[in-house]
């Protein structure tokens, strides 16, 4: 479960005022807004890479407002998937849990079992360069499920996708969604993701965040 | 008269802009081509014939029997070693500075502090201020006469600290079993020191650059996923850096074997005990040895045109780095 409770973000003269909002667990959180909004700066700040000026993020009813985003189990998958380019896709999937110092064998274990999930099984052993849009889109989705985050934050994922890839992308997120059992906070400005995935749908507008 | 078929005529007038333009454009677009090609190459074309013509000119002011008597000659491969020792110290230590301040300078750019900060608050402007300041305190040893250079570390040893640093390094070297260097100023530390000064600066540049050029998203994605600051860096910034600090690391080697101001000041010129192929030249020159002196600097270009090749071939030769990182 994830709870904003008057949280405000502020950059310069960009704000964002008593964001007030809560995913409860297991839940597909939407949040839609228009390109600008401030979508990807609350995303950003609920994983700890944006300060909080006020208010308390929680997740499962612990505090997360100020700690590093290193600990606060959230994972995170941005727009343009920022996979590490040196890194090898099996390599880039372990990451989470090999920094936690899972062993081996459950770290592999878990690799495959989320390229089986995933369709990634053929492109392990590539390197970033060498995916396709919706590759690189899945493989950042299971780096960020590898480690079991509380939190599945999802920055407009599916962008940027041809029509084709885009519909099985979806279906997948669905599928993931009931696997995992994962609370998702999905940011889109698309209406037919919201209604296929979302269970709980939120608008931000003018600075605040509404539930819809 | 025959009147011209419909379909012909409707054909005519649909081709007749891009006929026009097959006419008149292609033959004055391919003259003017030429013309923009030849003019803005023209002058560097005179840069490299210079420098080209310099080459020849000092292989043909010597001879092969030259070359090898010099090669031979005792004090000549002493200043190479010293040479190639001190440069690769150097750069060692330059590259070793350059990556942490290079990454630091990247990450706290302009864009940084006022997304941090804001763009118009009083904390903003002090941080763009001290981080202009700090730019411009990195590039000094760039812009300064190498002879200033020179004079300004001297000074700073003969400082109580400095002489205190002077003593110590002397009696390290004493215990590494090395009492001829007896300290700091005038031994071969000082060469390594004078070289490190400026060749560290360039390799500040190289690596600031090269880690502007890296996005900081999948760094960011890094920290999310439970790595600590120092975990991003290392696995997943750094990685990318390679070429950087390839670059980073050949520049100050090639700045510290041309150095040669701050060495003539800070570490005098002494036969086989300071002397490198920069000052060897030099003496070479003074007693008016000039084929001495240019035996000396050919082995110079050639020793700067090996590194220079051994780096583009490990920079651009490895395919799968090349696809990796393409």
């Amino acid at each position: 479960m994830i709870t904003l409770d008057q949280v405000s973000i502020r950059q310069g003269d960009f704000r964002l005022f008593d964001v007030d909002f809560r995913i409860p667990s297991g839940g597909y959180g939407i949040l839609m807004g228009s390109s600008g909004c401030g979508k990807t700066t609350l995303l950003e700040a609920i994983c700890g890479l944006r300060p909080v000026c006020d208010g308390r993020i929680l997740l499962d009813d612990r505090e997360v407002t100020r700690i590093s985003p290193a600990a606060r189990e959230i994972g995170y998958v941005p727009q343009d998937a920022a996979l590490f380019p040196t890194m090898r896709v099996d390599r880039q999937i372990e990451f989470g849990m090999e920094v936690r110092r899972i062993c081996r064998s459950d770290r592999r274990q878990r690799v495959e079992q989320l390229a089986e999930l995933l369709g990634l099984k053929l492109v392990l052993k590539r390197y970033p360069p060498g995916l396709s849009g919706g590759e690189r889109q899945r493989v950042a989705l299971a780096r960020a499920l590898a480690f079991r985050p509380k939190l599945l934050c999802l920055d407009e994922p599916l962008n940027a996708l041809d029509a084709t890839t885009h519909l099985r992308l979806l279906e997948l997120l669905k599928e993931v969604h009931q696997k995992e059992g994962v609370t998702v906070l999905h940011v889109t400005h698309n209406v037919e993701e919201s209604q296929n995935l979302g269970t709980v749908h939120f608008c931000l507008e003018k600075g605040t965040v509404h539930q819809s | 008269m025959n009147a011209p078929e419909p379909e012909a005529e409707l054909e005519a007038d649909r081709s007749s802009p891009n006929e026009r333009a097959r006419h008149s454009v292609p033959g004055h677009a391919k003259s003017s081509d030429t013309c923009f090609w030849i003019s803005m190459s023209l002058l560097g074309f005179f840069y490299l014939i210079l420098i080209v013509s310099m080459i020849v000119v000092d292989f043909g002011f010597t001879s092969w029997q030259d070359i090898r008597e010099s090669l031979a000659d005792s004090r000549v491969q002493f200043s190479i070693a010293l040479s190639l020792l001190s440069c690769t110290i150097s750069a060692i230590l330059s590259i070793w500075v350059a990556i942490p301040t290079g990454f630091v300078l990247a990450r706290m750019g302009r864009a940084e502090i006022t997304r941090r900060f804001g763009h118009k608050t009083w904390i903003s402007k002090t941080c763009v201020g001290i981080r202009h300041g700090i730019d411009t305190l990195l590039d000094i040893p760039i812009v300064l006469p190498p002879l200033v250079v020179g004079i300004s570390l001297l000074v700073l040893f003969q400082t109580p600290l400095g002489r205190l640093v002077d003593h110590r390094v002397g009696d390290f070297f004493s215990w590494l079993g090395y009492p001829g260097i007896r300290g700091v100023t005038y031994e071969i530390p000082a060469i390594i020191i004078a070289q490190f000064t400026v060749a560290a600066a360039f390799a500040i540049r190289t690596m600031r650059d090269t880690f502007e050029q890296i996005s900081e998203r999948p760094e960011q994605v890094a920290h999310t996923l439970g790595a600590s600051r120092f975990q991003s860096f290392s696995r997943v910034s750094l990685p990318q850096a390679w070429r950087g600090i390839v670059a980073g690391f050949t520049l100050a080697w090639a700045r510290s074997l041309g150095e040669f101001g701050p060495i003539l000041i800070f570490a005098g010129t002494s036969r086989l005990k300071t002397e490198v192929l920069s000052t060897t030249v030099y003496l070479n020159f003074q007693f008016g040895n000039l084929r001495g002196a240019v035996v000396a600097s050919l082995i110079l270009v050639c020793i700067a045109i090996a590194v220079l090749v051994v780096t583009r071939v490990l920079t651009l030769g490895d395919p799968d780095t090349r696809r990796r990182l393409s």
